[in-house]
């Protein structure tokens, strides 16, 4: 256990990064065993350095360690350095980040097996893994800046991975750009942090903050608000989620990874870490919750009306981010990174099972082309139950039930009523869907020759990460309680007792409710549910609920057709044509003056006698 | 001499002048053109002399002498242009010389 931190922490990344750098410059001569082996090994040894960091710091006092490795830019006071910065909160998500990312990489060598361009699928991944890294190790804003904006860029290269067809090159186009969007407001606030307490380094910011900050602050609100703006572009919350759905476009490997594990999970983090700016913004602390307790209603009535599974899942893990701000908004910061943990954990297992559905059915992924696959893909389908049940939140067996009930006990506790209220109506919706979501996949009659023909996966590659994920999802993956006690401030809950019990009942009682539901509407009023989507009211909240409220063609008719009746205004370059008239002037004097050019001398003569009769003219009369 | 009202002999420099102007401007031939020109100047000639006169100075005859060598430099390189165009184009229309239009 002698090795210093100087070296493990940076390794972590690194190793990462010389997988990039492998397949990138080997491209086209690596075998795609060889391709995949140093694609999942630079994921795997990191996350052997990650456990040995782990235990390191077990074994220490707990207290944050920095390593700063050089100087970045040095310009006057502004002096960020390539810095490290270790504490409980960046050792959980590095042990998420790096353990998830390596069993989804493993995954990815079976799923991605025969694929074109297999190199080209490890060096982005391997980058995002890098970026990632950075982006909750870096000790200063703008090293988090750095793997934020690397994960987005990982992000846009693997939804359009698949680039030959169109339609994913746009989904990557409007992942990129939507978040972008969140981008701008968070380099901004990064900015005004910047101008008002002069350092970008985290340690520093959350010292200073209250010195230099009253409570509820008008900056400090501006700061907190832009730093919001930028968390929930990146974790597709309202309204900048429209982004996270057309995302799964991409391999699934990269969807469990990016779009549920990780990625989305950064916002979350941005505000866990920024939480002194944010305790001192209640307003804005508040609006957090909000946001949350919005999104994961409209996801989760989102997901009853999807057809697709992987939508399903993605509309899923908006709704649960939603949970995740719900907590961060009641102050429960400790809630959120543990429900982030067990959500990267269940999400995972979700995704990669749906993998394992779909390479298995001849990439089928439609729930209405799916059915009665459970006998044959055993696995599979016990990774969907395990993973849905944890994701319902099913009482005592599951980690999503602790995670879950801590959040809306702190909601509780926290005295926010409404908050609680759309988290318990958001458990119900939760069971629901991922009822449906199974029963549609897995149980009823097949619907297609490809998920007649469904070969299950073999292999430890295939098999392996479905199982470790499974165990995670289980209560035992509860148990690895993250180290927060010392980062992250007390939550409303802390030493409160009363009520705790009888909420635990009501919560599980909600998510059995709606799986009983579920299980009566989806097995037994299977033609009645039908007939209702398709006529009348039932077909109109149908298609408003399978389009996610609409917000795609509201965002289309404020934003994109405006900007593009501006662009076709000004394509034609009105301003170059004003500019142009000084020039069409000249010419026309030009043409004019051209004509007297006759050449004739006669004429010559004529006007030059009509000119110096009409200078005389002017003189004698003028004098 | 002194009988001639001095109007007299401006209103007749004046016709005069009048008068090669119009040739100038409508004649093509060249040679007329020239001819107009030595007209025009001997009516700015006579003008000299008439006003030399009727103020009794001697500067209007020097001036004559001046418009005479004038019109003689004149002549001679009209007279070298004209041989020129006849030379070029086989006439003595002025028009035909007209390739410096715009």
């Amino acid at each position: 256990m002698g090795l210093p931190m100087t070296l493990l922490l940076p390794l972590t990344f690194l190793l990462p990064l010389a997988g990039t750098l492998i397949l990138s410059i080997s491209r086209g001569t690596l075998s795609e065993r060889a391709s995949a082996f140093v694609g999942v090994a630079s994921i795997g040894l990191s996350a052997l350095v990650t456990g040995l960091i782990f235990l390191q710091f077990l074994a220490g006092d707990g207290a944050p360690q920095t390593v700063t490795l050089w100087t970045w830019i040095a310009v006057g006071d502004f002096q960020p350095t390539i810095g490290l910065a270790l504490d409980g909160l960046s050792l959980t998500m590095l042990g998420v980040i790096t353990g998830v990312g390596f069993l989804i990489h493993l995954f990815a060598a079976w799923y991605m097996r025969g694929e074109e361009g297999i190199t080209r699928f490890y060096a982005f991944m391997n980058l995002f893994v890098f970026s990632m890294i950075l982006l909750v190790l870096g000790d200063n804003l703008l090293m988090l800046f750095l793997g934020w904006e690397g994960v987005g860029m990982c992000s846009y290269l693997l939804i359009g991975y698949y680039y030959q067809h169109s339609t994913n090159g746009w989904a990557a186009f409007k992942a990129f750009i939507v978040t972008r969007i969140g981008d701008v407001f968070l380099a901004i606030g990064m900015f005004l942090i910047f101008l008002e307490l002069g350092t970008l380094n985290i340690a520093e910011i959350l010292q200073r903050a209250p010195e230099v900050w009253a409570r509820g602050d008008t900056m400090v609100e501006l700061a907190a608000l832009l730093i919001l703006g930028g968390a929930m572009g990146k974790s597709a919350q309202l309204p900048l989620h429209t982004w996270l759905a057309d995302a799964m476009a991409g391999p699934t490997p990269v969807s469990a990874l990016i779009h549920a594990a990780t990625m989305v999970t950064a916002g979350v983090y941005l505000i866990a870490r920024m939480n002194g700016i944010f305790t001192l913004a209640p307003d804005v602390l508040y609006l957090v919750g909000v946001i949350g307790a919005l999104t994961l209603l409209m996801a989760g009535f989102a997901a009853l009306a999807q057809t697709d599974i992987k939508r399903v899942l993605a509309y899923s893990t908006m709704s649960q981010i939603g949970y995740m701000f719900l907590a961060l908004g009641v102050g429960a910061f400790d809630a959120a990174i543990f429900h982030l943990m067990t959500h990267a954990f269940f999400k995972a297992l979700l995704f990669l099972s749906a993998g394992a559905v779909i390479v298995s059915c001849h990439h089928e992924q439609d729930m209405s082309r799916l059915g009665g696959l459970w006998r044959r893909l055993p696995l599979a389908y016990a990774g969907f139950v395990i993973g849905g049940a944890a994701l319902a939140a099913l009482p005592l067996i599951t980690a999503g039930f602790y995670s879950k009930d801590e959040i809306l006990w702190q909601a509780l506790a926290s005295g926010n009523g409404g908050l609680l209220l759309a988290g318990l109506i958001g458990a119900f919706l939760t069971s629901l869907y991922t009822l449906r979501l199974i029963i549609g996949t897995f149980h009823g009659e097949t619907k297609s020759d490809n998920a007649r023909h469904a070969e299950a996966g073999r292999g430890l590659v295939h098999g392996l990460p479905l199982v470790v994920l499974a165990v995670l999802s289980t209560f035992l993956g509860a148990w690895l309680q993250p180290p927060l006690a010392d980062v992250l401030p007390a939550s409303p809950g802390e030493g409160v007792h009363a009520w705790h019990t009888a909420l635990e009942i009501i919560a599980s009682a909600t998510a059995l409710a709606g799986i009983a539901l579920g299980a009566w509407l989806f097995l037994r009023r299977r033609e009645w549910l039908a007939r209702l989507a398709g006529q009348g009211w039932g077909a109109r909240l149908w298609t408003l609920w399978n389009h996610a409220w609409g917000f795609d063609a509201f965002f289309d008719r404020l934003l994109v057709r405006p900007y593009r009746g501006l662009v076709r205004l000004l394509s034609g370059d009105p301003l170059d044509g004003l500019i142009g008239l000084s020039t069409r002037l000249a010419w026309l004097f030009n043409a004019g003056l051209t004509r007297t050019q006759t050449g004739k001398m006669r004429i010559y003569a004529t006007s030059m006698v009509f000119g110096a009769t009409l200078v005389l003219l002017v003189l004698v009369l003028g004098a | 001499m002194s009988g001639v009202p001095m109007e007299h002999g401006l209103v007749l420099a004046a016709i005069l002048f009048a008068l090669g102007l119009a040739g100038l401007m409508f004649r093509r031939n060249m040679i007329f053109v020239l001819m107009s020109l030595e007209v025009m100047l001997n009516a700015a000639g006579l003008a000299f002399i008439v006003g030399g006169t009727a103020w009794q100075q001697p500067e209007g005859q020097a001036m004559f002498l001046l418009v005479i060598t004038l019109a003689a430099a004149e002549a001679s390189v009209g007279l070298a242009l004209l041989i020129q165009l006849n030379h070029r184009f086989k006439t003595l229309d002025l028009d035909a010389a007209s390739r410096m239009r715009g």
